[in-house]
């Protein structure tokens, strides 16, 4: 575990505690009825600057990611959102010239603090890419990859929970017969949900889904999207999406990135009913590109 | 075949018709033909040399297979004074000089090539990987001459004294046989030649298999937590196996039918087994390449030349026994290359 001794308010809960249903707001009031500031916070993005070399792609994001929403990242291509999620995880330091500045508060440490346990860290953020990217072993091996990797689990804990995930992710009706088949040999939305269920397995806090859909059909978007409604009862989600109607369908909190800049953030519904910036309108209506 | 075949059946007539009208559209009708009658034959051009290879290999050591029946392959010794045409010590040396050569190259290799994809600066990368690809370009003679007065001083000197003041010295296979000269020039000595010669090209294949696994697939590695060991050997490795197998098989190829450098450094001992891999021994390639100029026996000239064909065979069957289990990873995994 991370942090050490943190007792803020915004300590989350083991993920072993299994969290009560939360009651939904109405879906058209979602993200607009609820006192934002006494939300527990999941992360806190403080004054986050990135760099590409010598190249500056974020400047001064500020945001904060409430716990057990959907906050939806938007904007134009090139604007950021990748990079900023990418911070999360502190995935970019797998490269050599990417550097990160300001703060990730998350479970009261810094993300981007030299201390922190990047392995653990990443268990507890779990990320799905836009490419499906099962791992070239069985459907059942790619669930418990992480599992294996972060516990020791006897072998029905571990088939259990790999059928536990599978479910949560709505595709074991799908893949129950195909459990030692390889992962590749899906369908790239059964791909997808893979990986979802890959990540939920190692029960992560945070998942962050950079445009987890732009490369799988209507009707496997549809499922996803119905998965992240019910995926954000027990988890925090950040998405990362082209598509305004996927943002507005299943978000609960919006933030519309531009040139590195976050320019507005808040309800999903102010935002794409009522944007404070002339930038944000445009955006949603399609006026710009 | 199918679209000869879907062109015939009555109901694509019209839509047929309207294509042959245009004229773009007809031309592009007679490539896909056109190609797939060169390839085929192109196809059929290498199945014919392959056989083509077998069956004179077959015919001009048929005097040989019939006359000396089975005995070449159950008599050890190649004296051909004593009438004895046996392929035993030369298919033991064989294989024990590839079984040191690729158990010292295959992983090396590996390890080398995950380095230079996934840990390495890339400018660093570039220059080992070119100097990698020129070691490969340097003919075997080299190997050989520099194994005589590198590799064959230093195992005699220091490898062999200290490896037999321990105990492993008394393990069997490393304890000095009958024929025994001191471990320089051994079959050993040849393995760890042959492992230089082949370690370049298992290096160079691993590592542009390697680095065809998507980067997404090794962030999704990394994102789940995982260690950098644990993408290269968990997913890395994985994914690029079908194209390592094939990467170890060339090196192996290469091993089996290295003549030279080994005719150098293996002793040509053509009488006996050997009892440990410190003594010395021949190989098929080195035994025919060291008495075919001398052979004037018509029986003997072809019996080398079964020696040949066995180890064309040899080489066939790893080739095919790679492709099977191959078919079985990939079944399992997933994996590609
Ligand atoms: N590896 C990289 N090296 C250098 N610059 C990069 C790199 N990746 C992204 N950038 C730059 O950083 C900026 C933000 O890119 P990013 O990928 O975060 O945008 P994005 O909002 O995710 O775009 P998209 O919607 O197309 O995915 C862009 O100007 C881009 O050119
Ligand atoms: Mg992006």
């Amino acid at each position: 575990m991370v942090g050490t001794a943190v007792d803020e308010p915004t300590q989350m809960q083991s993920s072993a505690t299994v969290i009560p249903p939360r009651l939904e707001v109405a879906e058209d009031r979602r993200g607009a009825g609820e006192d934002f500031a006494a939300l527990p916070t999941e992360i806190s993005v403080r004054k986050l600057d990135f760099f590409y070399g010598k190249e500056q792609a974020l400047f001064g994001n500020h945001i904060e990611i409430k716990k057990n929403r959907v906050t939806a990242v938007i904007g134009p291509s090139g604007c950021g959102k990748s990079t900023h999620i990418r911070a999360y995880n502190r995935i970019f330091n797998l490269y050599r010239d990417q550097k990160a500045k300001g703060e990730i508060l998350f479970d009261g440490a810094n993300v981007l603090s030299s201390q922190i346990d990047l392995l653990d860290l990443r268990r507890r953020i779990g990320m799905i890419f836009q490419k499906p990217s099962p791992f070239p072993m069985t459907v059942f091996d790619n669930v418990a990859y992480g599992l294996r990797q972060h516990y020791r689990l006897s072998r029905s804990d571990l088939s259990n929970r790999i059928e536990d995930a599978l479910k949560r992710s709505a595709i074991w009706d799908e893949v129950k017969d195909k459990l030692h088949q390889p992962g590749n040999a899906l369908s790239g939305g059964q791909q997808q949900r893979l990986c979802i269920a890959r990540a939920i397995a190692a029960e992560p806090d945070v998942l962050l889904m950079d445009e987890p859909c732009s490369a799988i059909d209507p009707v496997a978007t549809a499922k996803i999207e119905e998965l992240i409604l019910t995926l954000k009862s027990k988890y925090t989600i950040v998405l990362v999406t082209h598509n305004m109607q996927q943002a507005a369908r299943v978000s609960d909190y919006t933030a519309f990135f531009f040139q590195g800049r976050i320019v507005e953030f808040g309800p999903t519904t102010k935002i794409f009913s009522n944007p404070a910036e002339k930038q944000t309108e445009e955006y949603i209506t399609g006026r710009f590109g | 075949m199918s679209t000869v075949e879907l062109d015939a059946s009555p109901s694509t007539g019209a839509p047929r018709g309207a294509a042959q009208a245009a004229p773009r559209g007809h031309r592009l009708r007679l490539g896909d033909p056109i190609f797939r009658v060169l390839a085929t034959a192109c196809g059929l051009a290498l199945a014919v040399a392959m056989f083509g290879l077998a069956g004179v290999l077959v015919y001009n050591s048929w005097p040989a297979i019939s006359g000396l029946g089975t005995s070449v392959l159950t008599t050890v010794a190649w004296s051909p004074v004593d009438h004895q045409y046996g392929a035993l010590a030369a298919l033991a040396g064989t294989f024990l000089s590839t079984l040191v050569a690729m158990v010292i190259a295959v992983p090396l290799a590996l390890v080398i090539a995950l380095l230079l994809v996934e840990l390495v600066h890339p400018a660093v990368a570039r220059v080992v990987g070119t100097a990698i690809e020129m070691l490969a370009a340097i003919p075997s003679i080299i190997f050989g001459m520099v194994g005589i007065f590198v590799i064959v001083p230093f195992i005699q000197d220091k490898l062999v004294p200290w490896l037999l003041s321990t105990p492993l010295g008394s393990l069997p296979g490393i304890k000095p046989g009958a024929q025994f000269q001191g471990g320089g020039v051994s079959i050993f000595t040849a393995g760890v030649v042959l492992a230089f010669m082949v370690l370049p090209y298992i290096t160079a294949v691993s590592r542009d298999v390697l680095k065809m696994v998507p980067q997404v697939t090794k962030e999704a590695g990394y994102g789940m937590g995982s260690t950098t060991w644990e993408v290269m050997h968990k997913i890395s490795l994985r994914y690029a196996n079908s194209g390592i197998v094939g990467a170890v098989f060339i090196g192996l190829g290469r091993a089996l039918g290295e003549t030279m450098a080994v005719a150098f450094l293996i002793g040509s001992l053509f009488t006996s087994l050997p009892h440990s891999l410190f003594d010395p021994g021949t190989s098929i390639a080195s035994l025919i390449a060291l008495t075919f100029s001398e052979a004037t026996d018509k029986i003997q000239v072809s019996a080398l030349i079964e020696l040949g064909l066995i180890l064309f065979l040899i080489t066939v069957v790893f080739q095919i026994l790679a492709q099977a289990w191959l078919r079985r990873v990939q079944r399992s995994t997933g994996g590609r290359a």
